[in-house]
């Protein structure tokens, strides 16, 4: 087996009655990556989650996870599979050691496998002393950690997690995937997660941009972001029709509004032409410029630059 | 540092009966009943109303109350005995079901669906859970039988335990039906209001069929809860002082084995159909 069609995706479409929400995806997953699947609300993320969790049944297209086919062995896809759900899947009047019991029984595990399996991963996630405690009393960052245990118990082939740092604070969020790029590397599991926020996209070995159920493109965060060779400039001003139109006669620049601001990608290849541009800008537009911002490209400048539209206004829009 | 699995060798358990069927519907039953008894206000609720129930009911109707035929004495405390079991059984039972309404909104449910199980363990965890809920109560409800001088038919337990177990299924089952496409708890609450009560006083539990108008004994007829009634009062009251109009046990126990076989089909086919945008 090729390593680099782990899981296959291949022509897949879902509808919502008359709403497209995949539009013929195609996209391999190759083993022991972190990939990533990014895109705003309603941009058919958490479709393609709920197809591959085999939840939603499969439309059209196909789907092969490890040569096993989604379409024709269900009960197949689910044993390779390991499931952390955006919402929480714990029992909150069990304790934690009940829930993962259960969850180990669901996929075969009994006796002191299990029970050796619940001590290796309690241990690497450190929530060992709290095995007693019913979930419920457990706080937020806890409960997700352990969701993920509960998802790596049966040693799945592949872990799937849907926006699995919702909810969580700063803090926390560092941690589990700090935990997730650890199992990743100690225990050789691929990982599928699904985010809307760019840091964590910015994780992930490579990355898949979905909108509006179309895939805008798929790369290494660093060649998404290279893909835009400069700077970045964003000016706020209080007419941006006014103002584009004088940077396109005065510098010929070419520039969007995106989010009331006029955006600028400065062209690379000297690495001071971004400084050089806001001088320009500034002495072309003096008066009208409240504000100019100078910054490297980021992954939502990628984001804007493919698609035209902020990110979260692209959330809003859809939502 | 333990094993290092290979990743290409994922499923190191294999897909046998006990490891899709057997395993997690012992798991999922168990779940079942830890988590009601870890909720008091339900045991008590289950249990409270049916006692209060059969007290005021059974002592304000006592004296106007004669069955054809019944023997010297017979109270209505006593007539009413089978009748409260039953009622505590079919709380106790169908709102066990409640627990699948919120599994599927607190997100328990989706994690048992997207396990390998076969869809029946789903469907055999909640009905021997919600049975065995029923069972413990009706057994609890049970002990104050001497209370009414009706004696405890210990020779027959075994049997009356078989017996209250196939019925604690097939209601657990109608339960099932119900909650199992519904999203929310009110709206369970006001189905099975509608048509659980009434279930219950058509069963011949509150007054016997005999007098009754046609269309209501046709009801009653068809009602399950007739014939779970009848059997036990079979069993409890002693065949002597059986209801003219009871059919006979081995009738009764036919209809309640075929009344459980068939709801658990409907429910396994239920849960085996997807559901699309859950």
């Amino acid at each position: 087996m090729s390593s680099t069609d782990f899981l296959l995706v291949e022509n897949l479409s879902h509808r919502y009655g008359e709403r497209l929400a995949l539009d013929r995806l195609s996209f391999t997953v190759a083993t022991g990556e972190i990939f990533g699947l990014l895109g705003p609300n309603g941009s058919g993320k958490t479709t393609l989650f709920r197809i591959l969790s085999t939840l939603l049944p499969l439309q059209d297209g196909t789907v092969t996870l490890d040569d096993v086919s989604l379409r024709y062995d269900l009960a197949g896809i689910r044993e390779r599979l390991g499931v952390v759900f955006q919402s929480p899947s714990l029992d909150g009047k069990l304790t934690v050691r009940e829930n993962l019991v259960h969850h180990g029984h669901l996929y075969g595990l009994h006796g002191a496998a299990l029970r050796e399996r619940i001590d290796v991963l309690t241990d690497k996630f450190k929530i060992r002393d709290r095995l007693k405690d019913t979930v419920e009393t457990l706080s937020g960052g806890l409960q997700r950690r352990v969701e993920v245990a509960k998802g790596l118990l049966h040693r799945p082939a592949l872990l799937i997690l849907d926006e699995p740092t919702t909810g969580l604070d700063p803090a926390a969020r560092i941690d589990l995937w700090t935990y997730l790029q650890e199992v990743n590397r100690e225990e050789k599991i691929t990982i599928l997660v699904t985010t809307h926020l760019m840091d964590e996209a910015e994780r992930c070995n490579r990355l898949m941009v979905l909108d509006r159920g179309l895939r805008v493109c798929l790369d290494s965060p660093q060649a998404l972001k290279a893909s835009i060779s400069g700077a970045v400039i964003t000016v706020q001003t209080g007419d941006t029709e006014a103002l584009k139109s004088l940077l396109s006669s005065k510098l010929q620049l070419d520039s969007k509004v995106v989010a009331g601001n006029l955006r600028i990608e400065a062209p690379g290849g000297q690495p001071d032409n971004g400084p050089r541009l806001v001088a320009q800008i500034v002495a072309a537009a003096a008066g009208q410029v409240e504000s100019i911002t100078l910054s490297q490209p980021t992954l939502e400048d990628v984001f804007i630059h493919l698609t035209g539209r902020k990110f979260e206004t692209a959330s809003e829009v859809a939502a | 540092m333990s094993t290092l699995p290979n990743p290409t060798s994922p499923s190191p358990v294999p897909s046998n009966f006990f490891n899709t069927v057997t395993l997690p519907t012992w798991t999922l039953t168990q779940r079942e009943v830890v988590r009601f008894l870890r909720q008091k206000n339900r045991v008590v609720g289950a249990l409270a109303t049916p006692i209060v129930f059969w007290f005021v009911i059974g002592s304000g109707m006592g004296s106007s109350f004669k069955p054809e035929g019944a023997p010297e004495g017979f109270t209505y405390l006593e007539y009413f005995f089978p009748g409260t079991l039953l009622l505590i059984m079919l709380f106790t039972a169908i709102f066990s079901t409640i627990s699948i309404i919120e599994d599927r909104r607190e997100g328990f449910l989706q994690g048992v669906l997207t396990s390998p199980i076969s869809r029946s363990a789903i469907v055999l965890g909640k009905l021997f859970g919600g049975a065995i809920l029923a069972l413990i109560q009706a057994v609890i409800f049970l002990a104050l039988a001497p209370i009414v001088d009706l004696p405890i038919p210990w020779l027959a337990l075994p049997g009356l335990i078989a017996l209250l177990f196939v019925i604690g299924f097939g209601l657990t089952a109608l339960g099932y039906i119900v909650a199992w496409p519904l999203d929310s708890t009110s709206g369970f609450h006001a189905i099975m209001n509608l048509f659980l009560i009434p279930l219950w006083l058509l069963s011949g539990a509150l007054f016997p069929p005999t007098g009754a108008m046609t269309w209501v004994k046709w009801i009653i007829l068809f009602n399950p809860l007739h014939y779970g009634l009848a059997a036990i009062r079979y069993i409890l009251i002693s065949p002597a002082a059986q209801e003219p109009s009871d059919p006979p046990f081995w009738f009764s126990i036919a209809v309640l084995l075929i009344f459980a076989a068939a709801l658990l089909a409907l429910c396994t086919w239920l849960t085996k159909k997807v559901r699309a945008a859950a």
